[in-house]
């Protein structure tokens, strides 16, 4: 935590950076994200099991990018997020400090993306059981049992668009349900409203999640939106190899290669 | 009128629950889902949960749903024909289950919704709503009422509350409106004669936290504050504390087109969002999160009051409850206390 909150007090008063984007102590056993400006306001800073908001989604906002140049603590599935926002060209090296934090929660500091490309060779994502035996019993319903595990699933969510505004790569400033000339999704909270605006956000993300559980976590209402996109990124794994961040070859369902397999297209 | 007392075994509300099932009424319900609690039509009195602390989600979806339908349209050579929403189709309803908080949020709601124009819809929802209250024996560190009028055990927007009297069976129920005494004309035998009870010894202890027109004050002195930056630097912009909240009424109107036949709406809509305020020009006048924060809290703790008489927080603390990122509205309204710049 010292060695944390020292490089952070350094950065801001050699001038290196004008922002922090870490964690502080929230209300109760909360912790949440805090914005530092000042080297005094660094003790501040703290980093546990507890923080697991991912910080990547402030990067693209305009509040903090007036701020000037960031640092940023970055545990793994931030650093995930930072790649594949660089391979979107949302961001570079140059214009932040990526403060990396390790698993044992000590810092650790990069100095190229590619370094970090590297780094996170180091941890694959891996269904959890409990993930992988909800995603199983999913695949073996019927077409109608599974569409109705999800209207049931889906029914309760009011649109509050928490999942979007916690996802780093839902940065678009105009989203398409907020278009309405035309309308491509129905705005009502009903049932196909509810069913097409989150078919939509899972497919905008497909070959791009990270799957970090920021969409999950952030529903206040506890609707288990990650398994779409766990599962398409099953689904891709299976059609075409490893689904990772990465800064060159483009996001898989938006690149095409001659090798690609096409037996499912009719 | 003055309030009957009357003394309610446990047993009892089950019954009473079928009872009102019976006669037809459409019974709203806290339900849990997912880990999370939310006011639901329910048939089934065992799916219903009492014990809580607070909902996820408010009551208020009773009397104005997330989304409704307006009217009908269809077109055809001869021009347009209009087929308005029929508020003799909306039924009679009970919603069971709720706190002092949730019924202290009809008035303000009823307030935005007869400001000027009376809304038609809104009206009739309510009017066929009777609302059966549950006072508060518990509260988290979330809990405000005391400090925006309210108390745990008020009566206030209920018509009939209930409080539960120790670790005994018994409730204690407040007969407080004419909607209420029919309920009680439609199973008297179960509401016995009453004890006399003392009931603030069974009330959660909720500590008045802040005064709110010191507050208003203070938001209003302080509106150029960089404070509103300070708070909301982490706010994401999502809905989620005005979907919660029990006196959030802001709208969006839609349309749902079917080729030449569509459907009219109103959804649910949120200060929050950035598209809320867009001009079609393009210029967007609360352009920032901050903006936005601040416009929540002043039209709660400002506007409302000037302009409707009434506070539009009832202290439930659900906002802070379901932000994804602890943005506390409790926490903020205490540090306006103590704002100098």
């Amino acid at each position: 935590m010292d060695e944390l909150r020292n490089r952070a007090k350094e950065l801001l008063e050699s001038n290196t950076v004008q922002l922090i984007i870490g964690f502080e102590q929230g209300n109760g056993n909360k912790t949440r994200a805090v914005f530092i400006e000042k080297p005094e306001n660094t003790s501040k800073l703290i980093f546990d099991s507890r923080c697991v908001q991912n910080l990547a989604v402030y990067l693209t906002k305009n509040e903090v990018k007036r701020k000037g140049k960031p640092a940023i603590v970055a545990p793994v599935p931030v650093l995930r997020s930072i790649i594949q926002l660089a391979a979107e060209n949302q961001l570079t090296y140059a214009s932040l400090v990526i403060l990396g934090i390790t698993p044992e929660s000590k810092l650790v500091e990069f100095s190229t993306l590619e370094d970090i490309e590297t780094y996170l060779d180091n941890f694959t994502l891996e269904l959890e059981a409990k993930e992988k035996e909800i995603l199983e019993k999913i695949d073996k319903m019927s077409p109608e049992e599974r569409w109705k595990f999800w209207i049931n699933e889906l029914s309760p969510c009011f649109k509050c668009y928490a999942c979007r505004a916690a996802c780093p790569l839902c940065y678009c400033t105009r989203c398409t349900v907020d278009d309405n000339q035309p309308q491509w999704i129905p705005v009502p909270s009903h049932e196909l409203g509810n069913l097409e605006w989150h078919i939509m956000r899972a497919m905008h993300l497909a070959g791009r999640c990270t799957d970090c559980g920021a969409c999950a976590d952030a529903c206040p209402i506890a609707i288990p939106l990650n398994l779409l996109t766990k599962k398409m990124r099953e689904d891709m794994k299976g059609q075409f190899g490893e689904v990772k961040a990465s800064l060159k070859g483009g996001n898989m369902m938006s690149t095409f290669k001659p090798d690609d397999k096409e037996n499912f297209i009719l | 009128m003055s309030i009957d007392k009357h003394l309610v075994r446990k047993a009892s509300l089950e019954k009473l629950f079928a009872v009102l099932k019976l006669q037809g009424k459409t019974m709203y319900a806290p339900l849990l889902r997912n880990g999370k609690i939310s006011y639901e039509i329910t048939g089934n009195f065992a799916d219903v949960t009492i014990e809580f602390i607070q909902t996820t989600q408010s009551a208020k979806v009773a009397a104005f749903p997330r989304t409704e339908k307006l009217f009908n349209y269809t077109k055809d050579k001869e021009g347009v024909s209009v087929k308005d929403f029929d508020p003799n189709s909306i039924p009679e309803t009970v919603v069971w289950g709720v706190h002092p908080c949730d019924a202290g949020g009809i008035s303000p709601l009823s307030a935005i919704f007869n400001w000027d124009y009376k809304d038609n819809l809104y009206n009739t929802r309510l009017e066929r709503i009777t609302v059966i209250g549950f006072s508060c024996n518990k509260a988290d560190e979330y809990c405000f009422c005391t400090s925006v009028g309210g108390n745990p055990g008020g009566v206030a927007g209920n018509d009939i509350l209930f409080t539960k009297l120790g670790d005994s069976s018994d409730y204690l129920a407040e007969i407080v409106t004419d909607k209420g005494k029919a309920l009680v004309n439609a199973a008297p035998e179960l509401f016995e004669a009453a004890q006399d009870v003392e009931k603030e010894k069974y009330l959660a202890d909720v500590p008045n936290r802040f005064n709110r027109e010191d507050i208003k004050g203070k938001m209003e002195a302080f509106f150029e504050s960089e404070v509103w930056a300070e708070q909301s630097m982490r706010c994401l912009g999502c809905g989620a504390c005005a979907y919660v909240c029990p006196t959030c009424a802001c709208f969006d109107i839609q349309d749902e087109i079917h080729g030449k036949n569509g459907m009219r709406v109103r959804c649910w809509d949120s200060c929050g969002f950035s598209m809320f305020t867009m001009h079609t020009s393009g210029h967007n006048p609360r352009d920032i999160q901050s903006q936005r924060w601040r416009q929540r809290l002043m039209h709660k703790f400002s506007y409302m009051p000037d302009r409707l008489s009434v506070y539009g927080c009832t202290g439930c603390g659900r906002c802070s409850r379901a932000c994804p990122v602890d943005m506390n509205i409790l926490e903020h309204l205490i540090s306006m206390q103590e704002i100098k710049k």
